[in-house]
């Protein structure tokens, strides 16, 4: 029988089609039919609470658009069976055990980036559970900034759109809220550190720990400076993950393997976000000597753009692919968020596919 | 010649285990008071502050600016993505071993003096002395550091030249630079020209525009000059763009940021080496008056040509220091970039520090008439000063500023910078104060001919 606690969203819906899943002994595979599915809408949502909708934040009304994603038609696909988990009253695992699971499985994660509110709030809602819905190990969710020095022209880009719609704190939180619940896959927040200082670094980790982020990732906080997060983390249960990276000496990368939590983020070149043509094969030797330094997950993050990319940075012995700038890119030059997010699908399913 | 410091010391003395006994100067010894053939030896005036602070300063709170980690106090810091530290820190030991490098410190020198044009006057403003001088006869004496002199208009020449000799060293041809006026970015490639290194400017695309004359300049130097449209294409908007440039091209690239802001090494270096400015303004206060100045008045939007200043007096608790922003259309306005006053504690391009910026920590745009005021944080050592109380920082608006423009040009035929117009234009508020004979030197940082489109624009002549 389905055990599940009725307090808000708190039943998820797994749509990994064709996997096998290590489910919960609890859990039991039951079709829901239609009618009694969970769909998230967001005309409930807006008529639910418009006070605190997150829609409510559009300062353009002829343009709003509400998605009329049928939810079912991305979170069940109609050809495979839909195991429905029935989980605890808490929700996903977290990033580490995440990688404990898929190592298991011999398999490496897959982890998408996506900025939050491009081109706005509901599509990156809608975006999230597509995302998990077509395989997503771990999603990376970025929170715009003003000056984001980690970035290229593509997250930069994408992060000044969303502020100009009013994107903000707030906004952001309330939308995981709600979709937090709905997702099978942990969420990771990629936030740049003058926003968490200015909510207050203690503030901030009780927040997104209670819309049910797992993990953190802070590209502009070196090891140094990472004393203060990495309390607040860990007393909130949030995963700080730390990045190291080609110009990293090795001393160094061996202090920030020992410190990082969830995953270790291989940056795979020297730049900034945005995708390359290739993938240096110094990430390699990069992945060997982290690996004789920890058995710590190593994800590979930056440039990665293709399923050729994804295949061949597992091959060298990834724990984890991260592309985002690639997906940013596709959200962004859509014809309409709609278009958009049929264009996300099957990219993450060519990307996953080369996982397989 | 003296000999070396011990290894660990920093310019700013603070890692000295034990005290450097300069064998050959027991007093002072200032660096141009000749140009003869006597090398001058930066490096050992830095160690006989180093004596002097580990030989009982008053105040130990001030002793280490910054500490070994690049704060001071709270401020500071290296708050960059993990791809630059290697760097930052790698240029933090080219920059210690200078210290003891008297090729390095000969060759500064005799940059500054010929090319530059250092030393630069200390000049005693007669007529704008007479200005404040109340009915009874009383008033201070203001004088002038001139700045404005140096070799395309600034004080900004000062760092642009210590650090092109230093990228040199490191071995990178490849200079990148941020600008909000243009004037640093005129420094850079004027450098860059001099030493054959190939430039880069980043100039935000809005200042681009009302800057064009200084847009013209630099690529008249054969600087490159890029233009930002990301954010508010305005001065923050480049230096982050500078940044990432920074963190793609790290190995070939050296970035001469053109203020005490950014990440460590770079608040320190750049006051290093704008330090000559108070080190000269010591001995010719001596030389003019017997004694030492009672106020220093400097602008800040950075804060370079300020720390240039002020470091030298510091530890000398005698010496009132005051930084002057810019107040823009008025504090409340919100269009202003009144950083110490409005600001709030953040990370910005690499640095704790006051900054301007919204309730979800965005960085806002700030506005001021001089676009080199235009930056919505601060050196992270001026929120230290202001906030231990070693310095006081005030405000003076856009019209205040244009007030002053003019009036300095009046009363000394000297035309300011709209920069250094903002510190002028406080003397209206500050004079009325002072005791008879105070001796208020003010920091005319740069030369206004930059600025006169702009003035055209305002100021009915």
């Amino acid at each position: 029988m389905l055990s599940s606690s009725e307090q808000g969203n708190t039943i998820n819906t797994t749509g990994r089609g064709g996997s096998t899943t290590n489910l919960p002994a609890y859990a039991v595979f039951i079709p829901i039919p239609q009618a009694k599915r969970k769909h998230f809408s967001p005309m409930d949502v807006a008529l639910k609470s418009p006070a605190t909708s997150f829609f409510q934040l559009n300062k353009k009304p002829d343009t709003r658009s509400f998605i009329r994603f049928p939810c079912h038609r991305l979170a069940v696909p109609s050809t495979r069976f839909t195991p429905m988990a029935a989980v605890s009253t808490t929700q996903t695992v977290g990033l580490s055990e995440t990688f404990t699971r898929l190592k298991k499985q011999g398999k490496v994660a897959f982890i998408p980036y996506i900025t939050a509110g491009d081109p706005d709030l509901s599509t990156t809602a809608e975006a999230l559970k597509v995302l998990d819905s077509c395989g997503s190990d771990i999603i990376e969710l970025g929170a715009p900034y003003s000056d984001p020095l980690a970035d290229g022209p593509v997250i930069q880009a994408a992060a000044t759109r969303s502020l100009a719609r009013g994107t903000n704190f707030n906004a952001i939180i309330s939308m995981l809220k709600e979709v937090v619940p709905q997702l099978s896959c942990p969420l990771a927040l990629f936030s740049y550190y003058n926003p968490i200082l200015k909510r207050g670094v203690k503030k901030f980790m009780y927040t997104v720990k209670e819309v049910g982020v797992h993990g953190l990732v802070v590209p502009d906080v070196p090891l140094e400076e990472t004393e203060l997060l990495r309390k607040e983390a860990a007393e909130n249960g949030i995963e700080l993950v730390l990045l190291t990276t080609p110009t990293t000496p090795t001393a160094r990368m061996k202090a920030i393997v020992e410190a990082a939590e969830g995953f270790v983020y291989l940056v795979s070149s020297v730049g900034v976000t945005g995708a390359r043509t290739s993938v240096s094969d110094r990430v390699k030797t990069l992945l060997q000597d982290i690996k004789k330094a920890s058995t710590k997950p190593v994800a590979v993050g930056f440039g990665i753009s293709t399923p050729e990319h994804v295949k061949q940075v597992a091959g060298w012995g990834a724990d984890g692919v991260i592309v985002g700038s690639a997906m940013v890119k596709l959200l962004a030059e859509a014809k309409s968020p709609e278009e958009g997010l049929k264009e996300l699908e099957s990219f993450t399913k060519s990307l996953k596919a080369a996982l397989e | 010649m003296a000999t070396v410091p011990t290894t660990g010391t920093t310019f700013c003395g603070s890692a000295l285990r034990k005290p450097y006994v300069c064998a050959k100067f027991p007093f002072r010894f200032h660096p141009f008071s000749s140009y003869s053939s006597k090398p001058t030896a930066v490096s050992c005036t830095i160690a006989d502050r180093a004596l002097r602070m580990d030989n009982g300063s008053s105040n130990s709170t001030l002793l280490q600016r910054p500490d070994s980690f690049g704060r001071f106090g709270k401020f500071g810091g290296k708050y960059v993505p993990e791809t630059l530290m290697h760097a930052l820190s790698e240029l933090e030991s080219a920059f210690h071993s200078l210290a003891s490098d008297h090729d390095f410190q000969k060759e500064l020198n005799a940059i500054l003096k010929d090319y530059v044009g250092r030393e630069s006057p200390l000049y005693f403003a007669e007529r704008l002395t007479e200005h404040y001088k109340r009915p009874n006869g009383e008033g201070p004496h203001i004088y002038l550091k001139r700045e404005d002199l140096n070799h395309t208009g600034a004080h900004k020449i000062n760092n642009a030249v210590g650090q092109a000799l230093l990228a040199k060293r490191l071995g990178k041809n490849r200079i990148i630079a941020e600008t909000g006026a243009g004037q640093h970015g005129v420094a850079t490639a004027t450098v860059c020209a001099r030493f054959g290194l190939q430039c880069v400017i980043y100039m935000g695309a809005q200042d681009m525009e009302r800057q064009a004359l200084n847009v013209f300049r630099m690529r008249l130097l054969g600087a490159e000059v890029r233009a930002v449209h990301a954010g508010t294409a305005t001065l923050k908007d480049a230096t982050s763009e500078a940044i990432r440039d920074w963190v793609t091209n790290v190995e070939t690239t050296h970035y001469i940021l053109g203020s005490v802001a950014g990440p460590h090494p770079y608040p320190m270096m750049v006051r290093e080496f704008h330090a000559v400015i108070g080190k000269e303004t010591r001995k010719q206060a001596l030389e003019k008056w017997g004694g030492k100045p009672d106020v220093l008045v400097a602008c800040v939007g950075g804060g370079s040509n300020a720390m240039g200043l002020f470091h030298e007096f510091v530890d000398d608790r005698d010496v009132r220091m005051i930084g002057v922003e810019a107040a823009g259309f008025g504090l409340d306005s919100g269009k202003h970039a009144a950083t110490l006053t409005k600001g709030e504690v953040g990370v910005l391009h690499g640095a704790m520090s006051y900054l301007l910026q919204d309730e979800d920590g965005q960085i806002i745009e700030p506005h001021s008439i001089s676009a080199g005021l235009d930056y919505p944080g601060v050196g992270p050592e001026h929120s230290y000063l202001k906030d231990s109380g070693r310095a006081e920082y005030y405000n003076v608006t856009d019209e205040e500023a244009l007030e002053a423009f003019k009036r300095l040009s009046r009363l000394e035929g000297i035309i300011p910078a709209l920069e250094t117009s903002h510190a002028v234009a406080y003397l209206e508020q500050l004079c009325p104060t002072l005791p008879n004979g105070t001796k208020v030197v003010l920091n005319c940082s740069g030369r206004g001919d930059k600025d006169v489109h702009t003035a055209i624009k305002h100021l009915q002549i």
